[in-house]
């Protein structure tokens, strides 16, 4: 199999000159960084026609990441739910989650474009470590921003990328998580923009990132589509992912948009921007954003941090505003359910992100029987051992 | 309550000699208008409220902390702006704030409710030229002037495009960063100045890092004027509207006497 082979997909082509997927979308920032924008969109388009950088970025992808992924289909857990499960394992790759196919594909064109520091932003951890890893690969400077809440309850993933040579500052305005750490990354990057490549963890901010997160994520659906029907003859009636800025479900859904596969991205409950479906203009983009009657920004609540985001991606808003893609959400208590399930039906401990689409497919199992659903597991959990040490303590 | 045109009062004050001093104040911030009459009685030229938004992206510490406060003492955007009649000043008022709390009430919506409390300007940071067609228009038609902000990174054939765009002043971006004081002016802050009056008769003020007189004063030697947000806030918080007063009075001998 071909990594990253290129399809056509009329539903998920680029988006409009503006940086718009149907009304969703754009370049909301401030002109500092509009031209920096501009740079950032042309060098894209360049290296990604370049068989050379692709070559340089694939190889890197294969023989530094791992990939492609393994497809593992759960035959204990798919009995006990009446379906057949399969699970894209992210959590394989290199640093443990998805998060390095984009940092790896940004960082190379970072350095192509002359750059020699990163800025990024992170929720739980992972797009942090993903991002200094890809600077210790590269010889890049790296400076990560968090939320000071999300720095203290992901230590180890702080410890991490400090020992992989970046810095970490703790982010102590507005709710001090996520959406924090994208402000302060953002003003980073308005003061040092002739240096430094802002490497955006998300399928989110202003154009081209959307956009250009979603090519480097792509491989994720691209791989499965062909493994799945390797294995089943035939697509998946369900695609499931989790849902915070929506990157690793852009790029699984990205396999099947042109399929009849059911597409789910799943929200937390406390972090649910489709299910009000309010457009709202903030870090660069027009989406559907959480916020309160005179439209600010309201406060993410979930157990996990990386989906800890008022927010999500313009393509994801674009894709259930024409119903091709439902928003669902569940609870904590769902996801920590879910989350001691994978752990003992099938010897994986996911990451909390992961485990809301899977808290989702439990919940909804009984309309899915004998259907196949097709997870993709964007992350392991290792990172979440010690916060659910507190949350199990007397349960296990 | 006088409604000033922000317009043609500094254009006016601009052709006759004077250099322009537009002060910020966060609206909503204990004892802000009291600091805006203070900023009027002692020779600005407008003021620039504030209204606090969640997520400043173009704003430093200061400028920050005022907001956040602010918000957390349930300061809105209609709690602003139904004071700004009650503020009887002679001076044109302008407001700052970010593009999300215009798109939630709708453009049109927005700019009108500016104009009934009296106010004559807006400043949306993070709304750059290719996406303000629609508030600008809107904008427009209630008599609002839109001030476009222009920032060192702009290749020269950028720069026409925004002035042209521009109503009021054209904010000049003095340095590569955020609001907030700095122990110097940067060179970039009358390189783009120039470059900018090289292409418009429209005022050009310079903002973002102008720090204090004798940076305001440097700044007046090629821009038409400042604008002063952190260095006021600060003193606003510290010590209150008195000291805001006393400031603009030195910053207007400073530039007065460039």
């Amino acid at each position: 199999m071909t990594i990253a082979e290129e399809r056509d997909s009329s539903m998920m082509s680029e988006p409009d000159p503006s940086g718009r997927f149907g009304e969703f979308g754009g370049r909301f920032v401030p002109e500092t960084l509009v031209p920096a924008c501009q740079e950032l969109e042309a060098g894209f388009r360049e290296a990604w026609a370049d068989p050379e950088w692709r070559e340089e970025l694939n190889t890197a992808l294969r023989d530094y990441a791992g990939r492609p992924s393994g497809l593992s289909e759960c035959h204990r857990l798919g009995e006990q739910l009446g379906l057949r499960l399969l699970l894209k394992r992210e959590d394989l790759n290199h640093t443990g989650s998805h998060k390095i196919n984009n940092v790896l594909g940004q960082a190379f064109l970072a350095k192509r474009m002359g750059k020699t520091r990163l800025v990024a932003e992170t929720g739980a951890g992972q797009h942090g470590v993903a991002s200094a890893t890809a600077a210790a690969l590269l010889g890049m400077e790296c400076k990560v921003y968090m939320g000071a809440v999300d720095v203290e309850r992901q230590a180890l993933n702080v410890f991490r990328m400090r020992l992989l040579g970046a810095e970490v500052e703790a982010v102590h305005s507005g709710s001090r998580t996520l959406k924090d750490a994208v402000n302060e990354a953002m003003r980073d990057w308005v003061a040092t923009v002739g240096d430094t490549h802002y490497c955006l963890g998300s399928v989110m901010g202003p154009h081209p990132y959307p956009w250009m997160v979603r090519q480097f994520h792509r491989v994720i659906g691209d791989e499965a589509r062909e493994q799945a029907r390797a294995l089943l003859g035939d697509d998946p009636d369900v695609v499931t992912a989790c849902v915070g800025g929506g990157s690793n479900a852009i790029g699984i859904f990205s396999g099947f948009v042109d399929t009849r596969s059911r597409l789910v991205g799943v929200e937390p409950r406390g972090g649910a921007a489709v299910s009000r479906a309010i457009p709202g203009v903030v870090h660069g983009m027009r989406s559907y954003l959480m916020q309160d009657e005179y439209g600010q920004v309201e406060e993410a609540h979930s157990i996990s941090a990386g989906l800890d985001y008022p927010g999500i991606g313009p393509e994801h808003s674009y894709l259930s505003s024409i119903g091709r893609a439902e928003y669902p959400t569940v609870t904590d208590e769902e996801v920590v359910d879910a989350f001691q399930l994978l752990s003992k039906t099938e010897g994986i401990i996911p990451a909390l992100e992961p485990a809301h689409a899977l808290a989702w497919v439990v919940r909804e199992a009984h309309t899915m029987q004998g259907q196949t659903v097709l997870l993709n597991l964007s992350g392991r959990g290792d990172k979440d051992v010690g916060q659910m040490m507190d949350v199990l303590k007397d349960r296990l | 309550m006088t409604t000033v045109d922000l317009a043609t009062s500094l254009r006016t004050s601009r052709d006759a000699g004077r250099k322009l001093l537009v002060p910020y104040i966060t609206g909503g911030y204990p004892g802000w208008q009291d600091a805006i009459r203070a900023c009027a009685a002692n020779g600005a030229d407008a003021v620039e409220i504030g209204i606090p938004f969640s997520d400043p992206v173009m704003d430093g510490p200061v400028i920050q902390q005022a907001s956040q406060a602010a918000l957390e003492s349930g300061t809105t955007p209609q709690s602003v702006l139904e004071e700004v009649p009650s503020l009887d000043v002679d001076i044109p008022l302008a407001v700052m704030t970010y593009y999300n709390l215009v798109h939630h009430d709708g453009p049109v919506r927005f700019a009108n409710r500016l104009a009934e409390a009296g106010v004559t300007g807006a400043i949306l940071p993070d709304l750059p030229l290719e996406e303000s067609a629609e508030w600008a228009e809107a904008a427009d038609e209630a008599k609002v002037a839109t001030i476009m902000l222009a920032a060192p990174t702009a290749p020269d054939d950028r720069l026409p495009r925004i002035v042209e765009r521009a109503r009021g002043f054209v904010y000049s971006v003095g340095l590569l960063g955020v609001t907030g004081e700095r122990d110097s002016l940067a060179e970039t802050a009358t390189a783009l100045a120039g470059r900018l009056k090289a292409v418009t008769d429209t005022p050009v003020l310079v903002g973002v890092g102008v720090s204090n007189a004798e940076q305001a004063a440097a700044a007046v030697r090629v821009a038409d004027g400042v604008i002063q947000g952190a260095s006021m806030v600060r003193r606003l918080m510290e010590s209150g509207p008195d000291e805001v007063g006393r400031y603009v009075a030195e910053v207007r001998a400073a530039i007065d006497a460039v």
